[in-house]
C-alpha cells in the first residue's frame, strides 16, 4: 500500500474506533466526564479501567460509529474541552500515580468558530507542555489518523505506537495539497511527499512501535497490542519520576534536520 | 489581502528610505510617507495600524543600544524531504530577507534588564516553524534556563512548516518541553503575540508564556479564518482571532501597543528580578 493508500484505509468507516480498543483490552472500565470547566467533549472518551492488573488512565479519541454517533463527536475532531478533560485525567493519574494510555484517532481539533473563542490552541499548547512533564509513563497508540497539533496533544508520550495502517501528519493532505498545488486533487501526491505512513513515523523516531494489523481478528490484535502495552507500562514503571520525565524530554530533544556550521 | 501587505512591509522595512517614498496604509488606505511611519514605530501616525515587522527592525526597536548578541545563527533548513518547491522557497526567502531562517534568538538588555530574546520573521516563509526554527528556539530556552535568564519572545507565524513533515510538528514538543523546564526553575517567560501569529505555534509556545501580550489588532488563532467558515458554512465577524477578540475571550492578558512596548517589558522583567 502506498501512503494514500493507507490514509483510505486509516480513515475508512467500519474500522476499529478507540471504543473499541477501550473495551477489548481493558477491564472495569469507568468513564470519566468533563473538564470541569466549561463541559463535556464528546469527542474524546476517558476513564480509568484495568490494563491486566494495573489501574490505568485511558484517554481516546472517539469518532463515532453511524452517522449521528459521528456527528455527535464532530467525527472525532476535539473540542477545547476534550483537550482540557484529558488534561484533568493525567494531572489525576499523575497524582495516583496511574501510567497513562492515549488512543489517537483525528483528523485534527476542531476547526469551528466557538473552539476558537475557547481557545483551541491555548488548550492543546498547555496539553504539550504539561505532558512534557508528567510524573507518570504515558504511551500513546494511534489506531487511524494522527491529524497534527490535535494529536500531538495527546501523543507528547513516552513511547507512540503506530497501527500497520496508521498515518501521522503535520497537516492533512488535502490542506498540503491545496496549498501546494492549489489543487485539492493532488492528495495522493501530497501524501507521498509529506510522509505519513507508520513505517515513515519509525523511520523519523516518532514511533518506536508498529502493531500489526489484522482485521479478521481483532481480538488477536489488540491482544498482542495489550501485550505490547504491559510490556511498555512494566518497564516505564520500573524508572524514577525524573528519569522518566528525562528520557521524555530527551525523546522529543532529538526532532531536527538542519545544517550546523561550525563557529 | 496577505499577499498586499507582505509585499508592502517588505519594501518599508527597508532601512535605506528616501523622505519622497510612500507607502498605502493598509488600515487607513491613505498614502503614508515611509520616513514617518519607520520613525512612528512602523505604525501609521493616522490611524494606528501596526505594519508587519522584520525580525531586525523589532530587536533594534525594542532592546537597549548596542546590547544584542545573537544566538544560534549557524543553523540553517534542509530540505531533507526533497519536498516540491521548498529549495526555492528557502532561497528565495534567503535572498529577500537576508536572513538564514525565520527566527532570530540572542541575548539582550531591555530597559537595563538581561534576557534572552527570540523574534520571528513573518516575511521569511510565513515564520513557518521547521526544525531550524524549533531548534533555535529551544536553544534560546535552555540556554536561558542554564543563565537564569527571562525569556520575552515574539512570535509570528503561519505555523508548522509541512516542507518538513511530520519533524516540524515534533518541534512544537521539543520547544514546549524546553518551555516547561526553563519555567519550572521559576524563570519568566513573556511572549508578544504580533501578527500574524497562528497553528502549531498559537498551539504551543506562542500561548505558553506565564504572561502574553499582544500589538493591537494582530491575528491570532489556531485554525485559519476559511477552514473556519468551511467547518461552521457561515461568515465570520471582522475582529475574529484579532487580539481584540483574544482578550474579550481570556486568552491575553493585555494589548499592548508599539509606542508602549518596551515601557511594559521593561517593567515586567523589573518586577521579575531575582533578589
Ligand atoms: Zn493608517
Amino acid at each position: 500500500m502506498n501512503a494514500y493508500e493507507k490514509l483510505k484505509t486509516a480513515r475508512q468507516s467500519g474500522r476499529p474506533t478507540s471504543a473499541a480498543y477501550i473495551k477489548q483490552i481493558f477491564t472495569d472500565a469507568i468513564e470519566l466526564h468533563g473538564d470541569r470547566r466549561y463541559g463535556d467533549d464528546p469527542a474524546i472518551l476517558s476513564g480509568i479501567a484495568y490494563l491486566g492488573d494495573t489501574p490505568v488512565t485511558y484517554i481516546g479519541i472517539e469518532k463515532g460509529v453511524d452517522l449521528q454517533d459521528r456527528m455527535k463527536r464532530h467525527f472525532g475532531c476535539p473540542e477545547p474541552e476534550g483537550y482540557r478533560k484529558a488534561l484533568r485525567l493525567m494531572k489525576q493519574a499523575e497524582k495516583f500515580s496511574r501510567p497513562v494510555i492515549c488512543f489517537v484517532d483525528t483528523l485534527g481539533a476542531y476547526c469551528g468558530d466557538e473552539a476558537e473563542e475557547r481557545g483551541q490552541g491555548q488548550a492543546i499548547a498547555e496539553n504539550i507542555m504539561e505532558m512534557s512533564g508528567l510524573r507518570t509513563p504515558v504511551i500513546s497508540v494511534v489506531i487511524g489518523e494522527g491529524g497534527s497539533g490535535g494529536a500531538l496533544a495527546l501523543a507528547t508520550a513516552d513511547r507512540v505506537y503506530m497501527l500497520e495502517n496508521a498515518v501521522y501528519s503535520v497537516i492533512s493532505p488535502e490542506g498540503c495539497a491545496s496549498i501546494i498545488w492549489k489543487d485539492s486533487g493532488m492528495v495522493e501526491q501530497a501524501a507521498e511527499c509529506l510522509h505519513i505512513t507508520a513505517r515513515d513515523m519509525q523511520h523519523f523516531g516518532v514511533a518506536e512501535t508498529i502493531i500489526k494489523e489484522d482485521p479478521k481478528h481483532f481480538d488477536k490484535m489488540c491482544a498482542a497490542l495489550k501485550k505490547q502495552l504491559e510490556r511498555d507500562v512494566d518497564y516505564l514503571s520500573s524508572l524514577s519520576h525524573d528519569m522518566l520525565v528525562d528520557g521524555r524530554y530527551k525523546r522529543f530533544r532529538k526532532f531536527g534536520i538542519y545544517n550546523e556550521e561550525e563557529v | 489581502m496577505d499577499n498586499i501587505l507582505h509585499k508592502v512591509k517588505k519594501k518599508i522595512d527597508d532601512v535605506t528610505v528616501s523622505p519622497e517614498e510612500t507607502v498605502e496604509c493598509p488600515g487607513c488606505k491613505t498614502t503614508q510617507q515611509k520616513l514617518k511611519v519607520l520613525k512612528n514605530n512602523m505604525v501609521c501616525p493616522d490611524c494606528g495600524h501596526h505594519f508587519r515587522m522584520s525580525a531586525r527592525t523589532r530587536i533594534e526597536f525594542i532592546t537597549d543600544k548596542n546590547s544584542f548578541k545573537e544566538l544560534f545563527d549557524n543553523l540553517s533548513s534542509i530540505d531533507f524531504l526533497e519536498f516540491p518547491k521548498y529549495k526555492e522557497k528557502l532561497e528565495t526567502a534567503q535572498k529577500n530577507t537576508g536572513e538564514k531562517e525565520a527566527v532570530v534568538c540572542g541575548t539582550a538588555r531591555i530597559g537595563g534588564i538581561k534576557c534572552a530574546l527570540f523574534v520571528m520573521d513573518p516575511r521569511f516563509i510565513m515564520a513557518s516553524m521547521g526544525s531550524v526554527v524549533g531548534e533555535k528556539i529551544t536553544r534560546t530556552f535552555e540556554y536561558a534556563e542554564k543563565k537564569r535568564l527571562p525569556v520575552v519572545g515574539f512570535t509570528a507565524s503561519g505555523g508548522a512548516r509541512m516542507q518538513e513533515g511530520v519533524t516540524s510538528l515534533m518541534q512544537m514538543a521539543k520547544v514546549s518541553a524546553a518551555v516547561k523546564k526553563h519555567s519550572k526553575d521559576c524563570n519568566l517567560y513573556i511572549t508578544v503575540l504580533t501578527d500574524p501569529t497562528t497553528g502549531g505555534v498559537t498551539a504551543s509556545f506562542a500561548m505558553q508564556g506565564d504572561i502574553i501580550l499582544a500589538e493591537p489588532k494582530a491575528l491570532v488563532g489556531f485554525a485559519g479564518r476559511r477552514v473556519v467558515e468551511q467547518t461552521i458554512g457561515k461568515k465570520l465577524p471582522d475582529d475574529f482571532q484579532s487580539a481584540e477578540f483574544l482578550l474579550k475571550h481570556g486568552f491575553v492578558d493585555a494589548i499592548v501597543p508599539r509606542s508602549e512596548m518596551v515601557k511594559t517589558l521593561s517593567t515586567l522583567l523589573k518586577m521579575h528580578v531575582k533578589g
